[in-house]
């Protein structure tokens, strides 16, 4: 089964929507809960790097029988260097973003640990797509 | 994987003779436990968590808190009233704690306990529980059964994470009973009523989650009582009654059914949230892991926690003012050295190794079939039909929204035709007779409502 989900730049207090969503599709299959909470993890970590980073966004969850797949595509300043970027603490945040507690560089190594598969394709000044697979049996 | 479906002792009742088939429970049930079958509200007992929503909602009080009949207290030689202290703090400051006991005498207790002495065993447990548990941070406080039981239905992922001790209504029980049983009454002779504010808590009485039985004989609605106790003291031409002594209870524990009571007790980081839509709101978050770290979440269904109860008579914001100069003054007491501990801790060591209640089993609501690729399936079918539905959530079908009817039809609990557009769309493309839609309608609402002859003259 497939979903769609439009996410907008900037707006903070609509950000895990598509997660909350997500979530409850997810417990309604009766999939095992801690895989149903790495799933959730995954995906609000990358909606809420749409929100916070990109212009706009679309979320398109597939759900088949053997696997979550989540492909996240947005129109945003991308991303320079992927390969720096999921290191652990590696961050763009100002000092002063990262002393109010954001930015830690833990974004894209706990989408990595959370999900089965990560794929990340960035051109930046365009965009970036971030694809989530999570097996389920 | 999953429990087979129990029965769920309820003490919400819908009575079907004052029912007069409205929407407002429906509307309001935070896990979507009501539906309208023949003009009148029904209850689906595996979904209901008891927070009493619909209890506030009823216009016409069709729903009852069932409780024991107060009589059954004369079956017992040692007749024990569990009063919470909200009970105290909903009385105008013009009658005093001792008139309120000397009443609950009179109305034939043999002894008062205020519930919140055994706050006191509780509070020394909770800190080290929550270092024990590293794990399953942030633990969530067992304290409200109906979030107990809102985690079982609606988020079975944090059942996990639910304190496993006694709440200090239990501990209380456990110590009245072994501190009678220990003077030489028999076990059959104690008779232990709590005095409820809420649904929930007899519930919990009833059906005990991660406990056998429960130490409590009876329960009492709170309004009630506050009834009885009430009238009595207005009517009293008594020129002495009986004054029992009231015993000395600390701020800490005085406000411990409040909001905030446990929380502030919890080392580390903790937080209250009470009102069972904002808990709802607070935990789906808890699941994104989109909260900064806790140690300790006290929740509560009620809106101002035990002083908000469906079953208390005064105003919750009162209660919570006449309990906070109440705390105060036993601060004062304290400068002055008045304060002395409670014989409860003298059985501390006994009441500690017996706090521990077995884990939490979850039984989700949410989940469509326990199979998956039948759960995947009725998916497609919600989905499909909710395609065809008119998202007015009316609830002419009898269903709170139009998702509810869409599972209730992928689950075979009810058909599509219900829907009243989906009857007209059908009628116009004359697949349905206005006969059909009529006997549907008939069917959700009863006759009556569909028996207006004096129409015939607009």
């Amino acid at each position: 089964m497939d979903f769609k989900y439009t996410i907008e730049g900037g707006d903070f207090s609509r950000a895990g929507h598509a997660s909350s969503d997500v979530k409850k599709l997810l417990k309604q299959l009766n999939i095992d809960n801690q895989l149903i909470k790495r799933i959730v993890v995954a995906l609000y970590e990358a909606e809420v790097n749409i929100v916070a980073h990109a212009k706009n966004g679309v979320i398109d969850v597939s759900i088949l029988p053997d696997q979550v797949f989540i492909k996240l595509t947005d129109q945003g300043p991308g991303i320079k260097d992927i390969n720096l970027a999921m290191q652990e603490g590696y961050s763009t945040a100002s000092q002063k973003v990262r002393e109010m507690g954001f930015g830690a560089g833990m974004g894209l190594p706990n989408m990595k640990k959370n999900a089965d598969k990560l794929n990340i394709e960035s051109t930046p000044g365009v965009g970036t797509t971030v694809e989530l697979t999570t097996f389920i049996q | 994987m999953s429990e087979p479906l129990q029965e769920f002792h309820h003490a919400l009742k819908i009575r079907e003779d004052v029912c007069i088939g409205c929407t407002h429970c429906m509307k309001v049930c935070p896990t979507e436990a009501i539906r309208i079958r023949k003009g009148k509200a029904v209850l689906y007992a595996n979904r209901c968590i008891d927070c009493g929503e619909c209890f506030r909602a009823c216009p016409v009080l069709a729903i009852i808190i069932e409780q024991d009949d107060f009589d059954k207290i004369f079956d017992y030689s040692v007749r024990i009233a569990l009063v919470p202290s909200v009970f105290i703090g909903q009385f105008p400051k013009t009658i005093t704690t001792e008139q309120i006991y000397s009443e609950l005498l009179g109305l034939g207790f043999t002894h008062i306990y205020e519930v919140e002495h055994a706050a006191e065993i509780l509070a020394a447990r909770i800190n080290s529980y929550i270092d024990e548990n590293e794990d399953n941070k942030p633990v969530i406080s067992s304290f409200c059964p109906a979030i107990v039981r809102l985690i079982q239905v609606k988020f079975p992922a944090l059942v996990e994470n639910i304190m496993h001790l006694k709440a200090p209504l239990d501990i209380a029980a456990l110590y009245n009973r072994k501190k009678f049983l220990e003077e030489g009454f028999k076990d059959e002779e104690i008779g232990i009523f709590y005095i409820t504010p809420c649904a929930a808590k007899i519930a919990a009485v009833k059906s005990p989650v991660g406990t056998e039985k429960s130490d409590v004989t009876g329960v009492i609605n709170m309004n009630t009582l506050y009834n009885k106790v009430y009238s009595a003291i207005k009517q009293s031409t008594k020129d002495t009654c009986p004054v029992p002594t009231r015993r000395f209870l600390s701020p800490q524990n005085i406000m411990w059914t409040l909001t905030r009571g446990e929380s502030d007790t919890a080392k580390g980081r903790s937080i209250a949230v009470d009102g069972v839509h904002n808990v709802i709101e607070f935990l789906e978050k808890l699941e994104n892991e989109d909260l900064p770290h806790f140690d300790f979440l006290e929740m509560r269904a009620c809106d101002e926690s035990c002083a908000g109860g469906a079953l208390i008579s005064g105003n919750r914001f009162l209660t919570v003012r006449r309990l906070h100069l109440r705390a105060e003054a036993a601060a004062r007491k304290i400068v002055r050295g008045e304060d002395y501990e409670d014989e409860i801790l003298l059985e501390k060591e006994y009441l500690l190794q017996n706090i521990g209640v077995e884990k939490v089993k979850p039984r989700s609501i949410v989940k469509l079939d326990d199979d998956m690729s039948k759960a995947m399936a009725k998916m497609k079918k919600v989905h499909e039909l909710m395609r065809h539905l008119p998202q007015t959530d009316c609830g002419i079908c009898g269903s709170p929204r139009c998702s509810t009817l869409a599972e209730d039809v992928a689950q075979g609990r009810a058909t599509i035709t219900q829907c009243t557009f989906v009857q007209k769309i059908l009628e116009k493309r004359n697949i349905f007779s206005k006969e059909e839609s009529h006997q549907i309608i008939e069917s959700i609402w009863g006759t009556d409502k569909l028996d207006k002859k004096w129409l015939v003259d607009l």
